[in-house]
């Protein structure tokens, strides 16, 4: 063969290499659109359900004329379409991505700082934390630096939030061997806080119980205008900070001495993503409650098709936590009639045994 | 490039691991170091490229001190190949060497980078592994592949934990062969540690033999490859021959192990009484 050949040759294998690449890449992406228009139907589809059916198109279209500034007169039928579209059934629909998005993600960004395919914010006690600190805020009026309001309360969920995470930075310190630990200290955790979350209730009036109850369980039923603004820009910074470092992530689920001889500091980049995360958990857990398994099952999920690239799996895994909750949701909405189910129950219905058939099914032991 | 160590100490919560070492390594070459487990080979080479900080005293590369240097900037002077990586969340090879060009993201595209990826993974002959996930591969394709994330750095030196362990003969001689040639192909100072002596004996240009948390003996394998000295660092009794200009060892027996067979009672447990003694 000559040179010239084999420079040729040469070329060819790399463009080989580098299309195969492209090709590898495209197909993620080529989920993710899957992903995005099957949100879209359901989210349409949830809208045109409920008291008075609405259907597809015209739901849309209201949207649309909702958002160029079109009104209408008191009355109308297309007056009550608007009112029932975007006063009733759209915060529902908005909160339900948001919190899908947030907890998709913090479970993903969770799982590789730990680097432990089990973690997330629920299993790791973030939740249970969070909502210890949404009780204290409700039930006793215990708020971080007595601020009041929805901030007093997301403050405080942040707090007690940040407790379990800082004891599953010490905990996965110290015992470097096994992945188990970090979780069995979160379930630890957990029950600590619930207990406390419990005991505050049982010793505040009966009125109470039952509105805390109902929310700690999550669910969707209660959602307004009034809950959209702040867990937006929670979930949207702390959401555009993760998918903007997707690239460190990778870097720092291969180990600390990796990272560090790869230019990025470890510890401090650890820390931003816990703050982020536990800030994420705290702002859904606020509003809706506990929503346990999603941020667990979701990144897994996406994991499981498109591979383990943060740089993927992180968008991958919110747009699909979004689909997930809007799902549950939609079943807890019509499986009973009339009323309706809490989202957490439906979730946990969904997800524990997802959950399991994930363990038995990974090919390696994550024990 | 010139890697200076002077004084070096190094101790985790007070139990000192490195005392007072001092060595010059200077490249292009490629550099063993050898030493009983524990000694600090490991904590050597973390405290040249930053993992660790000494405590006492300085490594100064290029005349410049490594305390002067920030992560990234060393990143982009020294490569690392760890003794394992972690692989729950596998990549595919390709983003695996990609991760390589981190330190130097600032400049270059995908493209650019994939350029790179592709000419080291042709260079280490494992261009077939490109679009596998990391966790499927063999120890001897897994070891290639750290080795190739490393050279994608684009260091002036290349620090290597145990390459060769885990791997069979025929991968140990491949890898160890294969080190030997990249620092003289990409003109760098490759330094590597290693428990195969005659492996080390056999392709390194200078060995650094560490006993008791320092140097105990620099040069090539020839001058460093010794009986008197393997009795000492290893305690163990060996018979070192002489394979076409290379000493090869033949280990014949611990020595704590045949004193006790000689005098039949027990010695006390601890390796460097014994070793003193001698």
């Amino acid at each position: 063969m000559s040179s010239a050949d084999e420079a040729c040759g040469e070329g060819t294998a790399k463009d080989r290499m580098k299309e195969e690449y492209r090709k590898y890449t495209f197909r993620k992406v080529l989920f993710m659109l899957a992903c995005i228009v099957c949100l879209v139907i359901l989210f349409g589809y949830s809208l045109t359900l409920g008291s008075h059916e609405i259907d597809f198109f015209t739901v849309f279209t209201t949207l649309w004329d909702h958002i160029t500034g079109v009104s209408y007169d008191i009355g109308t039928p297309e007056w009550t379409n608007d009112f029932l579209v975007w006063e009733d059934r759209l915060p529902r629909e908005v909160i339900a991505i948001i919190a899908g998005v947030g907890l998709a993600i913090g479970g993903a960004a969770m799982q590789s700082v730990v680097k432990n395919p089990l973690a997330d914010p629920y299993t790791t006690g973030i939740s249970s934390g969070a909502v210890l600190g949404v009780t204290a805020a409700l039930a006793l009026g215990i708020t971080a630096g007595s601020i009041s309001g929805n901030y007093g309360i997301v403050a405080n969920a942040f707090l007690f939030g940040m407790i379990p995470t800082v004891v599953t930075i010490l905990v996965s310190r110290i015992s470097k061997t096994s992945p188990a630990t970090i979780i069995l200290a979160g379930v630890a955790m957990s029950y600590l806080f619930n207990a406390m979350s419990t005991l505050i209730l049982i010793s505040s009036e009966a009125g109470k119980i039952q509105e805390a109850f109902l929310w700690q369980i999550g669910t969707l039923q209660w959602t307004t205008w009034d809950d959209f603004p702040m867990m937006f820009i929670i979930v949207a910074v702390g959401s555009v900070v993760l998918a903007f470092t997707s690239k460190q992530l990778n870097i720092l689920t291969m180990g600390d001495e990796s990272a560090k001889s790869l230019g990025l500091n470890a510890d401090n980049y650890r820390l931003m993503v816990l703050v982020v995360l536990s800030l994420m958990t705290s702002a859904v857990v606020s509003f809706i409650g506990i929503i346990g398994f999603l941020g667990l099952v979701s990144p897994h999920i996406v994991r499981m098709i498109i591979g383990s690239d943060n740089k993927y799996v992180i968008p991958a895994a919110a747009i699909f936590g979004a689909l997930f909750l809007l799902t549950a949701d939609l079943i807890a909405r019509t499986v009973i009639e009339p009323g309706e189910l809490p989202v957490g129950v439906v979730m946990s219905f969904i997800g524990g045994p997802m959950f399991l058939i994930l363990i038995l099914k990974s090919k390696k032991g994550v024990w | 490039m010139i890697i200076n160590i002077e004084g070096l100490e190094f101790g985790y919560s007070s139990v000192p691991i490195l005392k007072d070492v001092t060595v010059t390594m200077r490249g292009p070459r490629f550099i063993s170091i050898l030493g009983p487990n524990g000694v600090g080979k490991s904590t050597l080479i973390h405290c040249i490229n930053k993992i660790l900080s000494p405590t006492v005293g300085t490594v100064i590369i290029d005349d410049r001190n490594v305390k002067d240097i920030s992560i990234k900037e060393m990143a982009k002077m020294v490569g690392y190949v760890p003794y394992s990586a972690n692989d729950t969340f596998p990549l595919t090879v390709v983003d695996t060497v990609l991760m390589g060009r981190h330190p130097h993201s600032h400049r270059g595209t995908l493209d650019s980078d994939l350029d790179i990826v592709y000419e080291t993974l042709d260079m280490l002959g494992i261009l077939d592994l490109a679009m596998r996930s990391f966790n499927e591969l063999s120890a001897g394709q897994h070891q290639k592949v750290m080795l190739a994330r490393g050279l994608a750095q684009e260091p002036k030196v290349l620090l290597l934990d145990e390459p060769t362990s885990n791997l069979d003969v025929r991968h140990q001689l491949e890898v160890a062969k294969m080190l030997k040639r990249l620092s003289r192909v990409k003109e760098i100072l490759v330094i590597m540690i290693c428990h195969d002596i005659n492996i080390a004996a056999k392709y390194s240009d200078e060995i650094i033999l560490l006993h008791g948390g320092t140097v105990f003996d620099v040069g090539t394998p020839k001058e460093v490859i010794t009986r008197q000295n393997l009795e000492v660092v290893y305690g163990v009794d060996a018979k070192v021959i002489d394979d076409e200009g290379v000493p090869h060892v033949i280990l014949r027996d611990s020595i704590q192990e045949k004193k006790q067979l000689e005098a039949g009672v027990t010695v006390p447990e601890t390796r460097d009484t014994a070793t003193e003694a001698i």
